[in-house]
This record gives structure tokens, sequence and C-alpha cells, in this order.
């Protein structure tokens, strides 16, 4: 499977592309696209104006992150894995 | 400190403005990404795993008070609380939103601070001698000169669009600290026969995918021909430097594929033209930015103190440097707490490093090529105090030059670029160490991880490099050997098969006790390895693995 994601033009954030055509910070709210129909999807974000940068297509394997690049999507959605980031005040 | 003059203040707030009328039209669709991308850039914006990421340009690595205390604002109010330093000795912020650059550029300029430069192909930020003007063993003061290359290389019409970026060094001590031989450019000050200063000039020095060390291709260059030299450097870079492919563009290419020797020729015809012309420097003009370095002085110079509260001394030991003023000394500020982010800093950490540059370090303090800070200028009856609140602020691990002391890049914790996690394994590496009781009985070593073969860590020349890489979905990392930065500078050598990160850190403990082992006396850890090889180490690295 696979799902859209992108980062958030206003503040760079990681978000993923529902199946409402909306961006949401929660992969669990990603729509699962596959073959064709992810391409379609991708491009038709690509066409979009506004919220997301750079979407492309990421592997999903139950429900997380998914394929050869599973470790840099999961440090996308869970944050940096140094244990020194502070929140924003 | 060099102080802006209108000039430079009006510039730096017309680049502003544009920047704000590019994010807005950015934001409301006028600008697509791939219009705003190399605006961005130019801006020092680039948008990383996470989130967007600024980075400051620190000339120089020189800062004062209100710079730091601006840095610590804008961490607090549009960050997460921190900034990491860097091997460039510039400042990235991790998470600001692009619809707050605008205004944190703005406090930035206040503080005669900005982001130009920072990215792109043209010349960026120059760096010297973190102990500029204050070292033991300085010929010359080299920020007056990196100043002056800043000067003539800010907005340069000419240079704008080179082939690739490009990286000028200065060093005025006998220790090369500024890396003169991984620049694309290196000077190093040196004093002729008659005693007068000039600079060596090195070229074609660079990291990433093909390290290479510099050249020589000058003996002795004088003052006043400084720019005109470098502008006959680039014009031929700018001529034949491989802008149709990315990895062969930078300049440490051209120079190996004419040999240094035919590079120095053509530059000496190029420069042949220009050196009488409007780029020769002016006696006055080079006395008019010198008076910006003055050096401090003291009234009554006292000894560095013998005594002091447990741990004083220790850190005394490891990380002050002699001063060329009898009375003062320099501090290193680690920014290596063991298990800690290298490079990173809190908000209040900031302010703490403002507030004893201010009262107690002459308004002065240095970021380094080692991801660490400097106090150039303390008197040394204030050490004490100066140590009390790094204590305080968590600032006084004494392992400067340590194995503890490592460097890393952002690695995939941050990098869009990344193949591999390298924060973590620095973090870990540096735990392992400290439970080892290690660091202290193997002084002097430099262990550096780049989280891929860009290099931004200065693997290639740490006497022990970690370089991530991918496998599959895997991260493993490939130990190197025998690098270093400096008067001796090497490239480390590959030593065999990528490990799983969890090897990591015991193999280079391993490879530190090996040494323990080995070791003549006095020799530090790089002379016996190389008096003895790579290969003498290649078991200790790969027993249990
Ligand atoms: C996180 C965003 C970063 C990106 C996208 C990035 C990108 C790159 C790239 C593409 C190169 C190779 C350029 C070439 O060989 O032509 C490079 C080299 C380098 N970067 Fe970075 N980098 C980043 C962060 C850093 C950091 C945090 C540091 C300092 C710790 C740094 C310092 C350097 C240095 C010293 C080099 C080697 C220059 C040389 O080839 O001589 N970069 N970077
Ligand atoms: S070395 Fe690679 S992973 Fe590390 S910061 Fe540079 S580009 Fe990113």
């Amino acid at each position: 499977m696979k799902a859209i994601t992108a980062n958030r033009l206003t503040d760079g954030r990681v978000i993923y592309r529902t199946a409402e055509g909306q961006w949401s910070s929660r992969l669990d709210e990603a729509e699962h696209l596959d073959g064709d129909a992810a391409e379609a999807r991708l491009a038709q974000a690509e066409a979009e104006f506004g919220i997301a940068v750079g979407p492309y297509l990421i592997d999903i394997e139950d429900e997380r992150p998914g394929g050869q690049k599973w470790r840099r999507e999961a440090i996308r959605l869970t944050g940096p894995t140094t244990g020194s980031t502070r929140e924003p005040a | 400190m060099y102080k802006y003059d209108a000039y430079d203040h009006a510039l730096v707030r017309e680049r502003i403005e544009e920047f704000r009328d590019q994010v807005a039209r950015r934001l409301d669709g006028r600008l697509t990404e791939d219009q705003f991308k190399p605006l961005r850039l130019m801006n020092g914006v680039y948008l990383q795993l996470h989130a967007y990421m600024l980075r400051v340009a620190i000339p120089y690595g020189t800062l004062n008070g209100p710079q730091l205390r601006t840095l610590a604002h804008i961490a607090r109010r549009y960050d997460r609380g921190y900034g990491h330093f860097t091997t460039r000795t510039n400042i990235q912020f991790n998470w600001p939103a692009l619809v707050d650059v605008p205004d944190i550029l703005d406090h930035l300029a206040k503080v005669e601070m900005h982001a130009i430069q920072t990215s792109g192909n043209c010349i960026r930020n120059v760096t010297a001698d973190p102990f500029a003007g204050a070292a033991a063993d300085e010929i010359e003061d080299s920020r007056p000169w990196a100043e002056i290359i800043r000067q003539w290389s800010t907005f340069h019409p000419e240079f704008t669009f080179l082939p690739r970026k490009f990286k000028i060094a200065v060093n005025g001590a006998r220790d090369d600290r500024a890396g003169i031989r991984v620049h694309d450019i290196g000077l190093q000050i040196v004093k002729n026969e008659a005693g007068e200063t000039g600079f060596e000039v090195w070229v074609g020095g660079g990291q990433g995918r093909t390290p290479r060390l510099a050249q020589k291709i000058r003996d002795f260059l004088e003052p006043r021909d400084l720019l005109s030299y470098l502008t006959a450097i680039l014009r031929v870079y700018n001529q034949h430097g491989r802008r149709d492919n990315l990895y062969k563009a930078r300049i440490k290419i051209l120079v190996e594929a004419l040999g240094a020797e035919e590079f120095g020729r053509q530059t000496e015809e190029e420069w042949a033209d220009i050196r009488e012309g409007e780029l020769e420097l002016p006696a006055a003009e080079i006395a008019r930015i010198r008076a910006f370095f003055d050096r401090p002085s003291v009234s009554k110079a006292q000894p560095v103190p013998v005594s002091g509260k447990p741990g004083f001394a220790g850190w005394l030991r490891r990380n002050r440097r002699a001063h060329q003023v009898e009375g003062l000394s320099s501090v290193v500020i680690s920014l290596k707490p063991v298990g800690g982010t290298p490079g990173d800093i809190t908000d209040d950490q900031l302010d703490i490093v403002a507030d004893l540059a201010e009262r107690y370090g002459f308004d002065e303090a240095r970021a380094t090529p080692d991801q660490n800070l400097v106090l150039p200028h303390v008197r040394n009856e204030d050490l004490e105090t100066v140590w009390d609140a790094l204590v305080a602020a968590g600032l006084a691990t004494a392992n400067a030059g340590l194995a503890t002391d490592i460097v890393s890049c952002p690695g995939l914790d941050y990098c869009s670029l990344a193949n591999a996690r390298s924060i973590p394994i620095a973090q870990a590496i540096s735990s392992l160490v400290e439970a080892e009781g290690l660091a202290e009985p193997v002084g002097d070593v430099t262990i550096k991880i780049d989280g891929c073969i860009n290099a931004c860590g200065h693997h290639h020349v740490a006497h022990i490099g970690v370089l991530g890489v991918d496998k599959r979905g895997e991260e493993f990392y490939q130990i190197t050997l025998g690098g270093a930065f400096g008067n001796d500078a090497s490239i480390g050598g590959i030593v065999g098969k990528g490990l799983a990160g969890e090897d990591v850190p015991g193999a280079i403990v391993r490879v530190l006790k090996t040494y323990l082992e080995i070791r003549d006396e006095n020799e530090r850890f790089i002379d016996t390895l190389r008096r003895v090889g790579a290969d003498a180490f290649k078991e200790s690295i790969y027993v249990a693995a």
C-alpha cells in the first residue's frame, strides 16, 4: 500500500493526504492507495496549490512506513530520535 | 569586531524586504515551489525532513553578546528552544516556520547578522581560526583578512553563480585550526625572510564524495594582492569548472585535472592582467579594517590559577588555551556533553554564554569547526567564575579534543539527504567511551560522523571517521582511519565492510584500547596509527562483529 506525504507550506511540518483530499499530520488518517490510483492521486496533489510542498508516495506496511525508506519515513512521522528536542514553548 | 556601515545595513534590509515579499508571494500562490526554492536557499532557508531549516552565517565564527542573545531569542520564540552549531561555524535552526523567517531575519539584522550566501554556488562564509587574535602561536590575526574577503565576496556579481559552492579559509597561526587544506582556497599567513607577512595560497581542497587536499600554488602573496589573486583563481575556475556535472563541479576536480602546477600557471597568467588594477588593497584600507579587531589589554596580568574547586583544574587542563596577551586565557565551551547532541545549544545556554562574553570576555565568543564555542579572551582571575557559571549551565564538560568531543552532522534525524543517522551514533560512542573511562587516558583524538558522503561532519579528516550508508533500508556504518584536519591534514581510508549501528561504539572503543596497548611513550593516537598503519586496528574493529 502507498500513502501520499508532503511538507506543509507554512511551516514545513510533515503531512499526509486523506481520502477527502485534505492534509493531516497523522499517518493513520492518510488515504491508503494502490497502483494507478496512487499515481493519479499524486498527480492531483501535485497540481493543487496551497497547503503541501513536494508531495510524494511512501510505502505503508501494517499501517506504518514500510519499504526501503521506512526509517526515514518513521523519523519524519515521529520526529528525531536524538532525545533532545523540546516541544515549542 | 567589525561594525556594519550604512551600506551593509541598507543591503541587508533590502534583502529582507525582498524576501518578505517573496515569502508572501509563495504563500498566496504567485510563486511555485520551483520558483521559490532558489530564492529561499539564497536566504539560508532549506526544507528538511520535519521542517524548514534556517542557516545563519556567523562571519568567521565571531559572535558578540547581543548576537548570542538574539540567537537565544530566535531559539526560544521561533524554534523549539535550541540551535545547532555546525562545522562551518554557522548556526542552524531546525524548526522555524516559513511565515516567521522574515521576522527572524529582522531580528538578526538588528545585530548585524543574516543568512545570505549560506547556500548556493557562491562564496560562502569564510572560515578562520577560532582563536584568531588570541592564540599564543599566532603569526597574525586572520580576522581582518576574513572580513576583507567577506566584504569583497558578498553579493559579488561575477561570483554569484560559480560552477559550485566555494569556501575559503584563512589561518594566521602556526597550527592550522581553520582547515586550509580542506577548503576550495586556503590562505596561510606566513612571514618571509624580510619579516613581512603574506599568504601561502592553497587551492583545490574539499570533502564530500571525492575528498581532496588542497595543493599549494604560491609560497608568498603580498597582502595588497590578496583580492586580485583570489579573483584570478576564481576566474580560472569560473571558466573551466565543470558546470555539466554536479559531482565534478568543485574546484578540487579542476585542480586535479589540470594539476596544481598548471592551475597555478593559469592563475598567474590571469593575475598578471589585473594585479595592478582597482583590486589592489591600499594600506589605508587594510589599516581601517584591522582597527576593528583590537587586541584586548590587561592592566595587571594575573597568573593562571593553580588550585580551585574539584573539577576546575581538569577543565583548565583540557579546555584552556594559551593566550598571546599575558594575563589572559582562551577557553573552549564544550557543546559535547556526554550522550548529548554535538553542537546543540539551548536558548538559556546561549543567554548565559552572552552574559559571560559580555562580563568576562571582552564581548567576544567564537564558534569552532569542532562544533564548540570559545571565549577567546578571559582574564586569568575570572577563569573560575566563568567555569562556575558554565558548570551551572551544563556547559563545562572538560573534554575539548577528547574522544567524547565528537563532531556529527545532523544525519537522518533531520537531513533530507541523509542515508543514516549520525547523532545517535555520536551519543552512543561518547556514552560508552565515558563508561569505560577512556577519554582522559586516550587523550587527543578526533572522531567525526556523517550521515552521507557529503561529509558535512568532516569524517574524511577525522582520526576515526564514521560514515553512514544505506543498505536496502538498513543503516550501516563504514569506519575510516587516519584522516586529519590541520597542518598534517590527510584523508582517512575505509577499513573494511560496514557495521550495524549498534556495533559501532564497541568497535571504536576497541580501537582506542588497542591504541593504549600499542602506543609508544608520548605518542598521540594519530602518531601511533601512522606508525603502525590502519591494518593493525582492523582486527579490533571486526573482532566481535
Ligand atoms: C541539513 C542540511 C544540509 C544540507 C542539505 C547539506 C548539503 C550538503 C551538500 C549537498 C554537500 C556536498 C557539496 C559538494 O560536495 O559539492 C555538503 C557539504 C558540506 N556541508 Fe552540508 N548540508 C547540510 C548541513 C550541514 C551541516 C549541519 C554542516 C556542519 C555540521 C554542513 C557542513 C558542510 C561541509 C563542511 C561540507 C563539505 C564541504 C566540502 O565539500 O568541502 N552541512 N553539504
Ligand atoms: S553529511 Fe549528508 S546527512 Fe549529514 S548533514 Fe550533510 S548532507 Fe545531511
